[in-house]
């Protein structure tokens, strides 16, 4: 512990075993508020799969383009065909919104596995070898973890100079990289030590065999917990991206995160523009969120009373 | 980020006819101009500032944030007309050049004083052109001296740069005699500009004035530009609270001419645009300067007052010849423009009281075509041209800018939006690009990067080297059209027409070179010109809005 | 105690350093910069030319980076191109400090106010439809991008309340003494100054409270709840003691602990959540700066104000720990 930043922030067992998950899965299945969680991802990831199908229009047409007149602030409002009217370039925002939760999926999916891969790679190494490895893996940690998240997702993203959907998920992702790596670190270190771990090694199990089978399957809980709280990070941190001006600036496949940040101009005129789109990361955040939390009280063995 | 009109200016070797009616400019009337005399005496005016003043000296200023504070406190020998860009007397009442053009007689006002008490004369004149011309180190840096540089030239000891400063003499107390190195058609109407407003001597010499260094990797600026501004204006520097970010000026009480009739100027800076919006509607300012088009019938139903400046702009799609050999070829060119529907980017994207653009310059300005005419979209017309020349499959590498706003081009993402879907419908792919303004975006567009690109220019003055001069008037321009044979052919048909004595002779080059232009070269393709607005509380009188966007605020009053 | 604090503060050197080099190499390599924010868009190829070899900008990145670290030990981080152009980056630091400490300070006080007494009365009601209410609630309150909420407030309160929206104070005559508007008021005595201040405090402050109010209330449920279970409480119900007397003397106390390190914990949020709260309603905070500096690519204040960020996350988070060793000793002896 360097720094001392991040270490309160774990507050779940690293040892947390098998027979934990059973138990943990047996009382969430019985919680409502997991329940509300996973009913209300479910449907996104249902929305987003079949999105293509379900949008009325083109999302990147300007069919109502000639329905939109900017000075005189207009812009296409609800009629047949359009439930919910057009957006700036008179594209339709119900195809938009439907549209936009696939690439939100994407950020949220792909910044955290960004993320995981990264600190599972960084995590292992160091919780694994120990050493100077493991020296080397924490200071790089240390490096990150000393700047705000948020702040550090903004520079990184500021630092290509050809934005793009990746260049966010990248950003948002990298900033996970050293709590993931912390989180596997300190539960293999933890994991070193105990019985079955020795038990294997006296039974001359290779070291990688050990890492594999042993410590990295006992550290999927709390990685778990982590990833759910990440993808809905993940989603509000991209949004934060755009709103200042750092996101994907090709809006023609949209993101929720990206529709929200970029109508700030018209939101005391045109609030429908930036509430949907709120709503909708809202929603879903708090999906994952639900998920995450219940995952994490459940998995915490001071609650197997 | 905003920017004034004057922030950018060229110099222009013109060797022309003398005369001040070139720049008249007919069809800028204001309907808005207050007849003066009412309005209520006191008050204070809080107008909403998108960013910090850099420096208080224009001699020193660039960007339209520092020239619009600098504005109300300075005046220089000439001004323009509000709401034109006719120049008129200020400090001088008269200025008459001599026969050969290259000597000018300036005949001054009297009984004005600078802020600091000393008296404004022929010598604090010649004090101040000594001073231009003899900037040293730092102070030559284009970064600072711009104006200097890109309407005088160089400087006292680069000899390499020649100026078009010859000297300055002091023939009595109320006469100053400028004398020039070359004829030109920008004199004496450069000396409108902020940039060249006189300060006072004492003030100059006191606070150490000429002492800019470059730190690091940018300027700083002594005493006089940042806390002792002394002109002779209406304004008085008072304070710049910078925790607080405002600015702040109070009335010259011995101001000799109409005295002001607000108490105060308050410039509070507010970055961030839906924020100036919002600070108006709370009363938070009294009105902000670029207010976004599709806020605008917003603000009149709210009871302000959106002051619409004549469109002295163009947007255009520039197009690079250098790296894709079909662009050179003029049916490819000419189908982007076929491809392209104006009129309903027009409509649709752009404020009230833009419209298309048939040449590259708006109708105000001396030598624009009356018989050129919009090319009408047609797509299936755009296709065939394409297929003539072999270009079905072509593959652009497009350019269009974030974070930034620029008068012409209110919100290039949607204006881009627009356009790629038309480009796209007559079958062209794109391989777009977006970088922003200041990181990356004008560089790589200057180093030929992409094929296609957005930008624009906002007039310095009527004149028509002003806008295809500056576009075309060589051929390693933005376009690169020195790659077809005729981007020789214009340049010199441009310089041509620039040194062409007789003003309707130059005007008729002018008209042909546009129809030239137009017809036969087409290096990009002219979309729109779109009047900026400024936005005023209703109870604000007598700012006139200016193409120039040189509105003082000294005739205006409050409630 | 001493050489725990000696070896953090030696290691926050080198982390800066480390991060300084990296941030340096990559705002050299970035296009535009200075040159490019200097000059706009009337540059050309050799006007800018010129220009970087007057700034010195087409030397070797690591000669570049040792002259930066040599002006900067003498205070010189440079100048903005963007923000505030002209000025120092430091003083541009120093100006606009105060006011985001001023507004986190208010954040963080509006969510303990709240965050606190209701996380209290969840744990004592645990389980309850007051408890799953205020946990959902919380829940939401980390799931609403912060940005949206202030607009939100910005759009209904600033409108139905006359509270102003932008801004730190209005342009009236106040004293300047600390840079903390509402303290000036009070030391001058000139008490409409605070509360001018006050007012335009009250919107941001409410927003960005949002974020540590979760954790906050979040923390002293489970606090409290762990506090309950304990083995003191138990002995204080048995002894006879009333109601409020535990809670006061044992249960807050004790949970205490735990708030007052996520406050700790707290500050990068809060940091990042200022760039995001104080551009919404322009206040001039180094939180806006950044926010500016990002849109306008000035580069020398992102720069230092990147670097401050970190000293004071982890200056607070040095703080916190020692804190909370003094109080608890248990983590002392470790």
């Amino acid at each position: 512990m360097v720094l001392g930043l991040s270490a309160k922030k774990e507050k779940i067992d690293a040892t947390a075993g098998v027979s934990l998950a059973a138990s943990a899965w047996k009382r969430l299945r019985r919680s409502p508020v997991f329940l509300t969680g996973a009913v209300i991802i479910g449907i996104f990831i249902l929305i987003s799969l079949l999105s293509p199908w379900l949008a009325p229009h083109d999302p990147a047409n300007p069919m109502l383009i000639d329905q939109v007149v900017k000075a005189r602030n207009e812009i296409p409002p609800a009629q047949p065909g359009h439930p919910l009217g057009g957006d700036l370039q008179g594209r339709d925002f119900l195809s938009r919104l439907l549209v936009g939760s696939q690439q939100t999926l994407i950020v949220g999916v792909g910044a955290t596995l960004i993320g995981l891969t990264g600190g599972l790679i960084l995590g292992t190494l160091a919780g694994a070898l120990g050493g100077w490895v493991d020296s080397l893996v924490m200071r790089v940690v240390d490096v990150m973890l000393s700047l705000p998240s948020l702040l550090l997702a903004f520079s990184i993203a500021a630092m290509f100079a050809r934005p793009s959907q990746f260049t966010v998920i990248l950003a948002v992702s990298i900033v996970q990289i050293p709590v993931f790596a912390r989180l596997l670190r300190g539960s293999m270190l933890a994991q070193r030590h105990s019985d079955h771990v020795l038990a294997a090694t006296a039974l001359g199990v290779k070291k990688g065999a050990i890492v594999f089978r042993h410590m990295l399957p006992n550290s999927l809980g709390p990685v778990i917990v982590q990833s759910t709280l990440v993808l809905a990070t993940a989603i509000i941190e991209a949004a934060a991206l755009s709103f200042l001006g750092l996101g994907n600036p090709d809006d023609r496949v949209p993101e929720w995160g990206q529709m929200l940040g970029d109508v700030q101009k018209v939101f005391d005129t045109h609030p429908h523009l930036a509430a949907w789109p709120a709503i909708c990361i809202i929603i879903v955040a708090l999906g994952f969120t639900l998920m995450g939390e219940t995952l994490r009280e459940a998995l915490d063995p001071k609650n197997r009373r | 980020m905003v920017h004034s009109v004057t922030a950018r200016r060229r110099w222009v070797a013109a060797i022309g006819f003398l005369s001040v009616s070139a720049l008249a400019l007919s069809g800028c009337a204001q309907s808005q101009r207050d007849s003066g005399g009412g309005g209520k005496e006191g008050g204070t005016l809080t107008f909403g500032a998108a960013g910090a003043p850099k420096l208080f000296d224009p001699f020193y200023a660039t960007d339209g944030e520092t020239f619009r504070v600098s504005r109300q406190m300075f005046e220089g020998l000439v001004g323009f007309k509000p709401g034109t860009a006719e120049v008129e007397p200020a400090l001088a009442t008269k200025y008459e050049p001599s026969a050969d053009g290259k000597t000018w007689t300036f005949t001054l006002k009297e009984g004005v004083k600078f802020h600091d008490g000393t008296a404004f004369n022929a010598e604090a004149v010649c004090f101040n052109f000594e001073r231009w011309y003899n900037q040293k180190g730092a102070g030559q840096s284009d970064a600072v001296s711009q104006y200097w540089l890109d309407n005088f030239g160089g400087f006292k000891d680069t000899p390499d740069k020649p100026s078009l400063y010859k000297s300055c003499t002091a023939k009595d107390a109320k006469t100053a005699v400028i004398e020039l190195n070359e004829v030109t058609s920008q004199f004496p109407s450069v000396l409108g500009f902020t940039s060249f407003s006189i300060s006072s001597p004492d003030a100059l010499k006191k606070y150490d004035a000429d002492n800019v260094q470059a730190a690091g990797d940018a300027f700083t600026f002594p005493a006089y530009a940042n806390e002792h501004p002394t002109g002779t204006g209406p304004f008085k520097f008072s304070k710049y609270d910078k925790a607080n970010n405002t600015v702040e000026l109070v009335r010259n009480d011995d101001y000799a001419g109409t005295k002001a009739k607000l108490d105060k100027i308050v410039f509070k800076i507010i970055p961030d645009e839906t924020a100036r919006k919002q600070a108006l509607k709370a009363g938070d300012i009294d009105g902000y300067d670029l207010p976004n088009a599709a806020d605008w019938a917003g603000l009149k139903s709210d009871g302000f007052n959106v002051a619409i400046r004549p469109a002295f702009n163009v947007f255009y799609l520039g197009i690079n010849q250098k790296n894709n050999p079909k662009l050179a070829d003029l049916k490819v060119r000419q189908a982007l423009q076929y491809a392209i529907n104006r009129e309903q980017l027009v409509k649709s994207q752009l404020p009230e009281g833009a419209k298309v653009a048939t040449q590259f310059m708006p109708d105000t300005v001396n030598g624009y075509n009356k018989s050129l005419t919009a090319v009408k979209y047609d797509p299936e017309k755009a296709k065939s041209l394409l297929a003539e020349a072999g270009a079905s499959d072509l593959t652009l590498k497009a350019y269009w800018p974030s974070e930034v706003t620029r008068p012409y081009m209110p919100s290039p993402k949607d204006l881009w939006g627009a356009i790629a879907g038309d480009l796209q419908k007559a079958g062209i792919k794109l391989d777009v690009v977006t970088k922003p303004w200041n990181g990356g975006y004008l560089t790589d567009v200057d180093n030929s990067i992409p094929d296609l690109f957005l930008l624009g220019w906002t007039g310095d003055n009527g004149t028509a080297h002003n806008w295809v001069g500056t576009f075309f008037g060589r051929t390693d321009n933005r376009f690169n059209t020195g790659v077809s044979p005729w981007g020789k052919t214009l340049a010199d048909a441009l310089a041509k027409a620039n040194s062409e004595p007789n003003e309707s002779e130059r005007t008729k080059q002018y008209e042909e070179i546009n129809k030239k232009i137009m017809e036969e070269y087409l290096p990009a393709i002219p979309i729109s010109h779109s009047p900026p607005a400024l936005v005023l509380k209703s109870d604000i009188k007598g700012v006139v809005p200016s193409p120039l966007t040189d509105e003082k605020f000294g005739p205006a009053s409050k409630g | 105690m001493l050489r725990y604090t000696i070896r953090r503060l030696i290691q926050l050197v080198g982390v800066v350093l480390v991060l300084s080099l990296l941030l340096f190499a990559w705002l050299r390599v970035l296009p535009g910069g200075p040159v490019s924010a200097l000059l706009g868009d009337r540059s050309t190829p050799e006007k800018a030319a010129e220009l970087t070899k007057q700034l010195g900008l087409d030397q070797p990145i690591v000669v570049q980076y040792f002259k930066f670290l040599g002006r900067a030990a003498t205070g010189d981080f440079g100048v903005s191109t963007g923000v505030q152009p002209g000025d120092s980056a430091l003083d541009i630091f120093l100006q606009r400090f105060p006011a985001t400490l001023e507004l986190s300070f208010f954040a963080i006080l509006i969510a303990i106010a709240i965050g606190v007494p209701l996380g209290y009365l969840a744990a004592k009601r645990r389980g309850g439809w007051f408890d799953n209410l205020s946990v959902v609630g919380s829940l939401i309150g980390v799931a609403v991008p912060v940005f949206f909420l202030a607009y939100v407030l910005k759009g209904v309160a600033s409108s139905s309340l006359g509270l102003p929206s932008s801004g730190r104070q209005d342009a009236i005559d106040a004293t300047r003494v600390t840079g903390f508007f509402t303290l000036d008021g009070i030391i001058t005595g000139e008490w409409d100054a605070t509360f001018n201040a006050l007012e335009h405090l009250i919107l941001p402050a409410i927003a960005l409270a949002t974020i540590p109010f979760a954790v906050i209330f979040r923390i002293t449920r489970a606090a409290v709840l762990d506090v309950l279970d304990e083995d003191f409480v138990r002995t204080a119900e048995s002894k006879g003691l009333t109601a409020p007397v535990i809670r006061r003397r044992h249960v807050l106390r004790n949970a205490m602990l735990p708030v007052v390190t996520t406050i700790g914990l707290q500050t990068g949020a809060l940091l990042s959540g200022a760039v995001l709260t104080e551009k919404v309603f322009s206040f001039a905070g180094v939180g806006e700066a950044l926010a500016i500096g990002f849109e306008r690519r000035d580069y020398p204040v992102l720069l230092l104000l990147i670097i401050m960020a970190t000293i004071v996350y982890v200056v607070v988070n040095l703080l916190v720990d020692l804190s909370y060793a003094l109080i608890d000793p248990r983590i002392r002896t470790r």
